[in-house]
């Protein structure tokens, strides 16, 4: 026991030291803090100045129709284009809208000239005004008053309510649920193949440094996967706990600079975002629908999503490690461990896949028995569980994981045991059975 | 008493015979020498009793108790291909290493320093294993597979690898060790060092045990009675000197009128008997009976097989 605790030891600190791992750790939340405060900060950045933008309408069908807005100042003017084009190029207006005389009904070429890249905003409002006018001159063409089709449009917003067992009433989001599920499960799957992936080149490394043999002359070769197998596993909680813990550390700083409004906006997520922006949706329709969104992230039970993605973390960890300490015994150099790494990484791979599909349902039967596969559990089950599962499917499952866990590390310590001295051999799967019986 | 017992020690593998009931007893305090050809089954033997792999069949003993886990501690093993952990510093590695021996910290810190005084390796102390050359790795290799003060050593191809000046350090290191009540088993296939070295010996042989015993008592039970005698003032030819029965292999005069003459007997002989027959005509200068080489006796075993 106390030699295990001294690989995990070694294990544990001489990766913790390498300046990879420092790098990693605080660029990993750089990044996600980058993701979350880039477009943020954007968006407060193309706020600044007032655009000044011409209009040179010769139609004259949409006078008046273009409202100067907060960031916009629209003029008509007229005249003819080359002029107009010179007033933009001399500064006094950053653009000019042109919008030409229609060859058949509709103005097809409405241009845009501009001395600057235009933004995105003018550009869509431009579209949309004249498309909006010339949809209401045919409707009224055709005898049909536009006000009563803007009417008749309806925001409808559904509320989902789950009702539990116990009579009380929660309110759900899918939306929510859906990107927690994936979230989570996605960087479970990260963790397995990233740290399994460090246990499979520490055994390759101990393999062909040639120092296995004295390390197993002093301790059993299952202490040494074990000390190994647990010792990386710290490693990567240690890289996920400050992971976060730096996130929400950048993430304060930010929203004590920028105020917490911009970074509520931030965590709102892109598609608050987006809507935010658009156009077509009523302002007041999305308002709803973030508050509704905070509503649901402040009621879902985090208590049972951290525990189990501890659990399913570590589980799934341990789950596949064992089976890359085993290839990497087999094996006498990286590029070896080709025909045995597809197997391994199949069923995970398969679970990501398999996660849109157990989205949509995760109460079929799909996602119930790939819930309880061991080998795909960990991903699929932190998908389904924050649209609730019920607590016996979740000891089950859990306990099939354990069971599993069990399972691999005793299979692979078979393999490593006779792999990790076993040089110069092409080894097929022929022979990993082989070991296994032996 | 025994430091090591092995008693018909089977090891197969998926398709073949590695050891085929071998059994060597290691006196305690002796050096052992356990000789064979390459593929014999030496390094088999060797992982058996580090228990890094276990035999199919037979027994082993520690001190006269059945070997277990625990025994680790008290043995220390270089292994034929050397390795240390190439990105970690070599101080580290070696406090890691004697730790897994069950060394403590504090005591391992302070034997440490004194065998790196030693060496004269201190300055290595910081430095990354991969910066260091083959021969400085060798020697921090020794180091660490002594640094518990094991009872029992074992070397596997103890030499290959390192510098004469280096194998002379090691072959004192190795003497110095056996004088602190060390028991030693090495293998090795350099007979110099068998003979330089070694109390005892086992000859190991397509994984069989072919030969065993003292080198003293080995020589002897190969002796071929060929002697060499260094004549001087020969007053005939020395052929003609030559006992009935006796076959003269070779002669050689030097420049100081003296021939030496190396001559073999079919049967065993009396030295004096065979002294007096050549005083009458010549001056005995010197006499030695000629002891088969290790070198001569495992060639010869090996190629009967």
């Amino acid at each position: 026991m106390n030699k295990i605790l001294l690989i995990l030891q070694r294990e544990y600190l001489t990766r913790v030291k390498k300046k990879s791992f420092i790098v990693m750790t605080f660029l990993g939340p750089l990044l996600m803090a980058a993701l979350m405060v880039v477009p943020v900060i954007l968006a407060s950045l193309q706020d600044v100045g007032k655009k000044k933008v011409a209009v040179l309408d010769e139609t004259t069908w949409f006078t008046g129709k273009f409202e100067s807005g907060e960031n916009l100042e629209f003029t008509f003017v007229d005249g003819d284009l080359e002029s107009q084009k010179e007033l933009v190029l001399t500064g006094a207006f950053d653009a000019l809208l042109y919008i030409p005389l229609p060859e058949f009904n509709v103005p097809a070429n409405v241009e845009i000239f501009s001395n600057k890249q235009i933004s995105m905003t003018l550009k869509s409002l431009a579209r949309n005004t004249i498309k909006t006018e010339i949809e209401n001159q045919k409707l009224l063409g055709a005898g049909i008053d536009p006000n009563l089709i803007k009417e008749a449009r309806t925001t409808v917003n559904v509320q989902t309510i789950r009702l539990e067992e116990d009579g009380s009433e929660s309110k759900s989001y899918t939306e929510v649920q859906v990107g927690l599920g994936i979230f989570t499960s996605i960087l479970i799957y990260f963790f397995i193949f990233l740290f399994g992936a460090q246990v499979m080149r520490g055994v390759i490394e101990e393999k062909t440094s040639r120092i296995i043999e004295v390390i197993v002359s002093s301790v059993k070769p299952f202490q040494l996967m074990m000390g190994k197998i647990t010792g990386i596993a710290l490693v990567g909680l240690t890289q996920f706990l400050l992971w976060v813990v730096l996130t929400a550390g950048i993430f304060g700083l930010f929203t004590l600079i920028f105020g917490s409004e911009a970074a509520l906006k931030g965590t709102g997520g892109m598609q608050g975002a987006l809507m935010e922006q658009s156009f077509q949706v009523d302002q007041s329709a999305s308002q709803q629908m973030i508050s509704q969104v905070f509503d649901v992230i402040h009621s879902i039970d985090y208590g049972i999503i951290i525990f189990s993605f501890i659990f399913y973390f570590l589980g799934g960890y341990l789950l596949y490690a064992a089976l890359f300490a085993a290839i990497g015994s087999a094996v006498d150099n990286e590029a070896d461990t080709q025909q045995f790494m597809l197997p391994v990484s199949l069923p995970l791979i398969l679970g990501i896949v398999l996660s849109n599909f157990v989205v949509n349902n995760p109460d079929g039967p799909i996602a119930f028995w790939l819930s309880m596969i061991p080998l795909t559990s960990p991903i699929i089950m932190m998908v389904r569980i924050p649209f609730g599962v019920p607590i016996y499917e979740l000891a089950l499952s859990m306990a099939l994981l354990i069971g599993g866990f069990l399972f691999t590390t005793w299979l692979a310590g078979k393999i490593y045991r006779t792999g990790i001295l076993m040089y110069g051999k092409k080894v097929n799967y022929k022979e990993l059975w082989k070991w296994i019986r032996y | 008493m025994f430091a090591l017992e092995a008693q018909d020690i089977v090891k197969r593998y998926a398709n073949h015979l590695a050891l085929n009931k071998v059994s060597i007893a290691v006196p305690r305090q002796s050096i052992f020498g356990l000789l064979g050809p390459n593929g014999a089954g030496k390094t088999s033997l060797i992982r058996i009793i580090n228990q890094i792999t276990a035999p199919d069949e037979g027994s082993l003993k520690i001190n006269g108790v059945p070997l277990k886990q625990e025994h680790s501690a008290s043995i220390g093993y270089l292994p034929e291909e050397r390795g240390l952990y190439k990105k970690m510093k070599v101080g580290e590695q070696a406090m890691y290493l004697a730790q897994l021996k069950g060394v403590d910290k504090h005591a391992a810190r302070k034997r440490l320093h004194e065998w790196f005084d030693k060496f004269d390796i201190g300055s290595w102390w910081d430095r990354k294993v991969e910066e260091l050359s083959k021969g400085m790795q060798q020697k921090i290799q020794f180091v660490v597979t002594v640094i518990h003060e094991p009872e029992i050593l074992i070397f596997d191809e103890p030499f290959s690898g390192f510098d004469p000046v280096n194998v002379n350090l090691l072959k004192s290191e190795i003497l110095q060790l056996q004088k602190n009540g060390a028991t030693i088993l090495f293998s090795t296939h350099n007979m110099e060092s068998v003979e330089e070295l070694c109390d005892h010996i086992a000859l190991i042989n397509a994984s069989e045990k072919i030969l065993d015993g003292t080198v003293q008592d080995i020589k002897r039970a190969y002796r071929s009675h060929t002697f060499e005698l260094l004549l001087s003032q020969i007053s005939e030819s020395p052929r003609s000197l030559i006992p009935a029965g006796f076959e003269l292999i070779s002669e050689k005069a030097n420049n100081y009128g003296e021939t030496l003459i190396r001559i073999k007997s079919p049967v065993v002989v009396d030295s004096n008997q065979l002294i007096a027959s050549f005083l009458p005509h010549a001056t005995v200068v010197s006499f030695q009976e000629v002891l088969p080489s290790m070198n001569d006796i495992f060639i010869e075993q090996v190629q009967r097989k």
